[in-house]
């Protein structure tokens, strides 16, 4: 299963039996897709076969080939070795996938030296497009959800205080940074800013949340890595009460992962996050990439955001093929054909900003609700549209370098 | 006077024999210590092995270095694991000291020079595994191994702690070292790494086998044996597990500082439990105790999860899994020890044929 042939659009390609040379276009896949994060691979990987499965015909006469290589741990070290020999080996034009942030910066000075273009899927340090002009990325930031949370919360939600409470490690603290630069700006105050510990395992998070809850802010915004933390969060949280006592509970998507989500019960409801994507986006590309999904993989498999970025990187390199006709030889042309690009996604409206190599979106404030049919799902309070990565807007830190 | 004395008599005719055969075992010891240490030619051949690599794979030198980089940190573990019995699963604190003294160099002091850069990660990883030597290894057993596993989480910690110096688990990016001796670029296809990487890992492995094989290797493999035998011998039993537990620490500082630069980055993951067990996995999938251990076990596991993953990005670990339980139901003593005993085999046979 290490390549997937797109056969029967070879044969496409030769019916239609085009005037333009029709050209093959390899395309490296790095996912995670062994061991503990083999999910998250899977939901990027799942989103890009359908894409393609679906929009082959598109680029005819020209066809792909995709050559996948596990990512491995986020160590960045086997990252950059497997796609080194993406390169060097199997000789690809486009690389694509990365889940993990180390992934990705390990591998920026090895794409900026072979002048192959780097479309993340996934990897969501602010920083990362900066390190080289062959990357851009469809995903999102830490930023994009953190940064517009805080204004949203203090004008909307009626925070006018607000505790911070984050697993420490860079997402982390990047989503705690972004919301309280959001949030200080509005007028809001940060009352305190209590590290989860490491990523690894999944704390008691109730003598975290008691302090909270003791010093009695409006807010409480938590970041937690996407996953069994998430439900590890809500339980603590409504078996303390907070919500009877006035603490709202915030944060970014990750709080409310959607394969968790009817796991979490009755607390959950009133959770109100901010994020790019949710099934119950209600828009026709939404729908539409919904209903695709459902008859690929079945009526009991969801797409969540990895997936709808996915879904968007192939879409992005799709379009730039065709603007270029198929040739893709030259990494800089590729990167420079697709800043500005632009359409209607599952998640809404996104964009490559030109200058950054990175998306704009809109984003969604979304609130936990219990839906007629008796399962939980989400509610769009708003969207702010065209948000951008605030950081390198700000120029903070890394990010202004 | 023979008959007069008895007791003299035999003492007289008893001690010339006794020293006599006292004499013989003792150049037959010495003898079998100076053929051990003799070169053998089946030795060349890993060597040779490794630069065939250079000219027959030369797109695959990336993760040729990568392999390199692992045998040497196997070689690390098995001084102090195969020679000297201390089990341990905090050797990643020593390899990711290594790896955060030239990255830490390279990002924050500006020392780029790669060469220097070693020896810098060989002192300071040494500094830390005798400091921490000292104190650990007046325990054994479950309790060291408990010991050094949150020594290598310490270290992690206080990288993530001090995230804004060390660059947290987002690693320090982007970092730039010379060009090696002044003279070799790093290019895309790792070449320059890749005899880098094999170039370190010839001297290292000569400086282990010349440690093995002298009197000190010997006292490291009585402890293994037999702790209180060599109590009793009066050999200063706690600062020999200190010394080679400090040198090492050295080895994986090396390792470490290797992993760095051939791939210009770092992150807190090198301190990973997962670091510390893969190795011993490798060692012991190689054979403990051997010098060759670690560079057939190392590699093995490398190339096998490098084939298997090609295989199915998926379903490749159940390979690895397989692998290692093969391992231990057929080969207890490694993949040499497999070597070995076919090697037994066939003389037996030999003998056994020669004889009616």
């Amino acid at each position: 299963m290490r390549m997937l042939k797109w056969a029967g659009v070879a044969a496409l390609a030769l019916t239609v039996g085009g005037t333009a040379q029709a050209e093959k276009i390899k395309i490296g896949v790095v996912l995670p897709f062994s061991g503990a994060n083999a999910d998250l691979g899977h939901q990027v990987d799942k989103a890009f076969d359908l894409y393609i499965k679906l929009h082959a015909k598109d680029i005819a006469p020209h066809t792909i080939e995709i050559v996948k290589r596990d990512e491995g741990p986020p160590t960045g070290a086997n990252a950059k070795t497997v796609a080194t020999e993406l390169i060097t080996n199997d000789k690809v034009q486009i690389l694509t996938g990365f889940v993990f942030s180390p992934s990705a910066i390990a591998l920026a000075p090895v794409v900026t030296q072979a002048k192959v273009p780097m479309v993340i899927a996934n990897a969501g340090t602010a920083w990362i497009t900066n390190l080289s002009p062959y990357i851009a990325r469809l995903s999102f930031s830490m930023w994009h959800h953190g940064y517009p949370m805080g204004a949203y919360a203090f004008d909307k939600i009626g925070c006018k205080t607000a505790a911070l409470a984050y697993t420490d490690f860079p997402p982390g603290k990047d989503s705690t940074e972004a919301f309280k630069t959001g949030f200080e700006k509005a007028g809001g105050k940060v009352t305190e800013s209590i590290p989860l510990g490491s990523p690894v395992q999944v704390p008691d998070f109730t003598p975290f949340f008691q302090r909270i809850k003791d010093s009695k802010p409006d807010c409480m915004y938590v970041f937690i890595p996407s996953g069994a933390h998430a439900t590890g969060v809500t339980k603590a949280y409504g078996e303390l009460g907070m919500r009877k006592a006035g603490i709202k509970l915030i944060g970014p998507m990750d709080l409310i992962p959607d394969n968790k989500l009817q796991d979490m019960g009755d607390a959950a409801i009133g959770t109100i996050v901010m994020g790019n994507y949710a099934v119950d986006l209600d828009n026709a590309e939404n729908k539409a990439f919904n209903a695709a999904w459902h008859k690929e993989y079945g009526a009991n498999s969801y797409p969540d955001f990895m997936s709808a970025a996915g879904w968007d990187t192939m879409h992005a390199i799709f379009d730039t093929i065709k603007k270029l006709n198929g040739n893709v030889t030259d990494g800089a042309k590729f990167i420079d054909a697709m800043k500005g690009w632009k359409t209607k996604s599952p998640r809404g409206d996104v964009m490559i900003d030109p200058d950054t190599r990175d998306i704009v979106q809109d984003e969604h404030a979304m609130e936990v609700i219990r839906k007629p049919d008796g399962k939980l799902g989400v509610k769009v309070l708003g969207t702010t549209k065209a948000v951008k990565d605030e950081c390198k807007v700000l120029k903070l830190g890394r990010c202004g370098t | 006077m023979a008959a007069n004395d008895p007791t003299g008599a035999q003492s007289a005719i008893v001690t010339p024999v006794r020293d006599a055969a006292a004499t013989a075992a003792r150049d037959r010891a010495a003898e079998y210590l100076v053929s051990r240490h003799r070169f053998r030619w089946a030795e060349a051949l890993p060597w040779l092995a490794c630069i065939a690599v250079f000219f027959l794979f030369p797109d695959r030198l990336t993760f040729g270095s990568q392999v390199l980089v692992m045998v040497l940190f196997a070689l690390s573990l098995d001084l102090i694991l195969g020679y000297a019995g201390i089990v341990t699963l905090g050797q990643a604190a020593f390899f990711g000291i290594g790896a955060y003294t030239v990255g830490l160099g390279a990002a924050r002091l500006g020392w780029t020079e790669p060469v220097s850069g070693l020896f810098a990660a060989f002192f300071v990883a040494a500094l830390a595994g005798f400091i921490s030597g000292w104190f650990l290894l007046r325990y054994r057993g479950l309790t060291l191994l408990m010991l050094t596993l949150a020594t290598a989480i310490m270290m992690q910690e206080a990288g993530n702690l001090g995230s804004e110096f060390s660059g947290g688990y987002d690693g320090l990016p982007g970092l730039v070292f010379d060009p090696l001796l002044g003279r070799f670029e790093y290019d895309l296809y790792g070449r320059t790494n890749y005899v880098y990487a094999l170039v370190v890992l010839a001297v290292v492995f000569y400086f282990v086998r010349r440690i093995v094989y002298s009197p000190f290797g010997q006292a490291l493999t009585g402890i293994r044996e037999n702790v209180r035998r060599m109590h009793a011998i009066g050999s200063p039993v706690h600062w020999r597990l200190v010394t080679v537990y400090t040198i090492a620490a050295g080895i994986a500082g090396v390792a470490g500082a290797l992993f760095t630069q051939t791939n210009a980055y770092v992150t807190l993951t090198v301190f990973d439990f997962e670091n510390s067990a893969k190795v011993m996995v490798m060692l012991i999938l190689g054979g403990t105790g051997r010098l060759y251990g670690a560079f057939l076990g190392a590699a093995v596991y490398m190339i096998m999860e490098d084939y298997f993953s090609k295989l199915s990005p998926t379903f490749w670990q159940f390979g690895i899994g397989l692998l290692l339980v093969l391992a231990v139901l057929f080969a207890r003593r490694g993949v040499l020890g497999l070597f070995e005993q076919f090697g037994a085999y066939f003389t037996k046979e030999k003998s056994k044929g020669a004889k009616p």
